[in-house]
């Protein structure tokens, strides 16, 4: 049953908002005014350097290490699409910024032997994405992270683009697979499970294992 | 007066009375089985009737019971044998004894039966939710799960798997396998509609029984011995006949599935809507998947009047025209509908009575055929649709392709033969006693009335949704819905007559044909019908002689339909 919220009724005075403001602004004014005498201040300004503000974009600031990133898509040690395409990120985000094209029956095969499949196209809306990770925590492939510096070649400056995601218009903030792979990077992957699975079917005599769809390819 | 009493109370249904977890219920004694002979009712049904569902993979309601897969063991409690004296062993108030069963050879050890084929006993306990029955689950399921690959990211039942299902519900057990999983084929070509991956399968041998049993093609079978077991068809011979697809169906894991949807979309993202299949006039009941306005399957709903659970290939697959480019989606004439409609209403007001003909279609709805049916009233107009005939086979597919080739006879725009009047139509054409025709989803020049006949008509207004050769010549074209994108009844080769729903918006300026039928006939009879599609179909329940004797109405057709007499 819907719950009526009854709000509270304002005066004309108090409609006006004035003393709200007011209020306001004595916050803010006592914070500027005793900034100076606060442990924060003494803490940061222990070398007597410090400074409140920053010559963006020439000088960077140093990202703190809560800070999460944006989502991309990253690859194994040997280039392989690590997504399969199974939709869970899409499903799981909560803003609904990732979009995916399954491969279909006769899409590309995946870049690895027994994955059987992956994304035609992946796209993120860096808009509508609120970079709360549950992607990364639901994706069962280790496909996608949130950018952090562990991968190879993690690149400092490449990093630093993700608290500055900019863009002209929206359409250039629509990341889609390639952009998202390239700026995912490498991401070692130590168990290799779908490698692991088709040599181990190799391995077995019982039943002969090829793939007959790569043969008709070729 | 034995006899009498028998008479008069033909239709009860002797009782058993078991407990289910300790709740006393009276359960039928007979139930029927796959073909519909009353066989004796099973544990697991009896748990059904208590509202307690027993998982199981093998048993299916529709197919002879196999007992193989061994996921409904329950445990459950007897009566003792019967002592020296002919009686069973008593509990001090005179009661039955009831011992829940043990190892014979183990007596502290429970054991349990497969409740898909143990029959109920008279004072049987069956203890549905017992810790005894858990373990047993969860031992079933980490057996099966031995040497299952864990494909769930890459495993288009994912989202829809009992293993996944049950294995979340009763079997949260540790797996104490250490061994190397053996490894099966994958992704196998099976036929030309079914993938088959073997190292998901649980070998419950449902796909076998429906195929040999039910489709009466004895194309599947187990081969190989323990853990390589795997099913197979015959070598060179491909599983190919016209109701593969319902083994994808009713394959309880991810091991049969559909090459038409593989890799399409996980299932947990469609949208599922009640519909029919339009192939032939069995009308097999069908649930559309779709996601975003773009359909990626459809699937038999069960439905035992009609189609039971399964419905053909040929029927399933026949959809990939809705979302066509080539769909009529413009109109014709005019640029906007209620600018078409008054100036198709103006030319019409012109027409002579009895100058008018009308052929509808048969694949068109109740509805439709109703309104087109007031419009040929008014002009006391001939009306006609067009016959579609083809095979039909032992099991579900009917000769007639037309799916409501009843309703166009019970609402009287075709006779008992349809298209019985095309000849009289063309000949009116063309002795210029026809100066109006008004088509339907047909394209007449197929039918025997030629282009040149259409060229001598002073008006001629098509309603389709691919252009054809009659659709070229129309003076107004009004471009109209697939079934999935209007709602609707249709009336089956048996008289059923059915709704489905709308899944889909149709493409640009299309629109639902008995929306505007019913702005055209209320601008041309004055008749006030009714907007919504529920007082439509109310209003012709009220005309119609065939749908007033059973007092139909919208509401009461259900998911199932009804039965009218034909
Ligand atoms: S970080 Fe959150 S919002 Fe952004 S794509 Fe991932 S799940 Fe969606
Ligand atoms: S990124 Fe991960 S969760 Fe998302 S589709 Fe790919 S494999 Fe699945
Ligand atoms: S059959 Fe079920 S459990 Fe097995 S891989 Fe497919 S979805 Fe997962
Ligand atoms: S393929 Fe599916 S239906 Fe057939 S035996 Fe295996 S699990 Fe059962
Ligand atoms: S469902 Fe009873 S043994 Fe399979």
């Amino acid at each position: 049953m819907a719950i009526k919220v009854q709000r509270v009724k304002l005066s004309l005075w108090e409609r006006l908002f004035i003393p709200t403001l007011w209020n306001g602004f004595k916050v803010t004014l006592s914070h500027f005014l005793s900034f100076k005498k606060s442990k924060v201040y003494a803490e940061k300004n222990k070398d007597n350097k410090f400074k409140a503000t920053l010559s963006y974009p020439e000088e960077l600031w140093t990202v703190p290490p809560g800070f999460r990133g944006a989502p991309y898509l990253v690859s194994d040690q040997d280039a392989a699409t690590k997504c399969v395409s199974c939709q869970l990120c899409e499903f799981v985000c909560p803003p609904k910024a990732i979009r995916i094209t399954p491969p279909g029956e006769a899409g590309d095969t995946a870049h690895r032997e027994g994955a059987e499949k992956m994304p035609k196209e992946f796209e993120i809306d860096m808009l509508r994405c609120i970079f709360c990770g549950y992607c990364e925590e639901v994706c069962p492939e280790e496909a996608i992270y949130l950018a952090k510096d562990y991968y190879e070649g993690y690149d400092e400056k490449m990093m630093r683009r993700d608290y500055a995601l900019t863009g002209s218009n929206r359409e250039e903030m629509i990341f889609n697979k390639d952009k998202l792979l390239e700026r995912g990077g490498t991401h070692h992957d130590r168990i290799k499970k779908w490698e692991k699975k088709t040599a181990d079917a190799k391995a077995q005599e019982m039943f002969p294992v090829e793939d007959k769809s790569k043969k008709e390819r070729e | 007066m034995p006899d009498e009493a028998k008479v008069e109370e033909p239709s009860v249904i002797e009782t058993i009375a078991v407990k289910v977890d300790g709740k006393q219920v009276a359960v039928p004694k007979l139930t029927p089985d796959w073909q519909g002979k009353l066989v004796p009712t099973t544990v697991l049904q009896a748990c059904k009737h208590a509202g307690i569902e027993i998982p199981h993979y093998c048993y299916h309601p529709k197919l002879p019971v196999a007992g193989n897969c061994r996921m409904c063991l329950v445990h459950v409690g007897m009566p003792g044998r019967p002592g020296p004296d002919g009686k069973p062993p008593m509990n001090e108030d005179g009661s039955l004894k009831i011992d829940p069963m043990v190892l014979p050879y183990e007596r502290g050890t429970p054991k349990g039966v497969i409740g898909c084929a143990t029959n109920l006993i008279p004072g049987m306990e069956i203890y549905a939710s017992s810790p005894e029955t858990k373990e047993m689950r969860e031992a079933v399921l980490e057996s099966l799960l031995i040497n299952h690959p864990l494909d769930c990211t890459i495993c288009d039942q994912a989202g829809e798997c009992k293993l996944q299902e049950y294995s979340m519900e009763h079997g949260q057990a540790e797996s104490q396998f250490a061994e190397q999983k053996v490894h099966k084929p994958k992704a196998v070509d099976l036929g030309p509609r079914i993938v088959l991956d073997a190292e998901r399968c649980v070998l419950c041998t449902r796909c076998i029984r429906f195929s040999a049993d039910i489709a009466g093609d004895d194309a599947l079978g187990i081969v190989n011995r323990g853990s390589y077991n795997s099913i197979a068809t015959f070598p060179g011979a491909p599983f190919d006949n016209n109701y593969t697809l319902n083994t994808a169906d009713i394959c309880p894991v991810g091991a049969l599935t559909s090459k038409d949807f593989r890799f399409q979309m996980r299932v947990w993202f469609l949208k599922e809507t009640n519909s029919l299949c339009t192939g032939c006039a069995t009308g097999c009941n069908t649930v559309i998947g779709s996601r975003e306005n773009k359909m990626y399957r459809q699937e038999p709903r069960e439905n035992d009047a009609v189609n039971g659970p399964w419905m053909c290939d040929s029927g399933r697959l026949d959809y990939k025209w809705i979302g066509s480019e080539k769909r009529l989606s413009k109109l014709n004439g005019a640029t906007d509908w209620t600018t078409i409609l008054a100036e198709i209403t103006t030319n019409l007001e012109k027409a002579a009575v009895t100058s008018v003909a009308i052929i509808a279609s048969a694949r068109q709805t109740n509805e439709e055929l109703f309104l087109l049916k007031k419009l040929a009233d008014k002009f006391e107009a001939i009306t006609d649709s067009v016959p579609r005939n083809g095979e039909g086979d032992h099991l579900l597919v009917n000769a007639d392709k037309n799916p409501n080739s009843n309703g166009a006879r019970l609402i009287g725009i075709a006779g008992e033969t349809l298209g019985a009047n095309l000849p009289a139509i063309a000949e009116g054409i063309e002795n210029g006693t026809i100066k109006s025709l008004i088509v339907f989803g047909e394209d007449v020049t197929q039918h025997g009335i030629s282009a040149a006949l259409l060229e001598k008509l002073d008006l001629l207004i098509v309603s389709d949704i691919f252009a054809n050769a009659t659709t070229a010549r129309a003076h107004y074209l009004l471009p109209g819905c697939a079934y999935a994108e209007k709602r609707g009844t249709f009336t089956n080769v048996k008289g059923q007559v059915q709704k489905f729903m709308k899944a889909l918006d149709a493409p640009g300026n299309a629109r639902a044909e008995w929306e505007f039928l019913h702005e055209l006939v209320e601008n041309v009879t004055g008749q006030n019908g009714f907007s919504t599609i529920e007082g439509l179909f109310n209003q012709m329940a009220g005309e119609v002689d065939a749908f007033k004797a059973k007092e139909l109405n919208w509401a009461a057709l259900g998911d199932d339909g009804v039965t009218v007499e034909i």
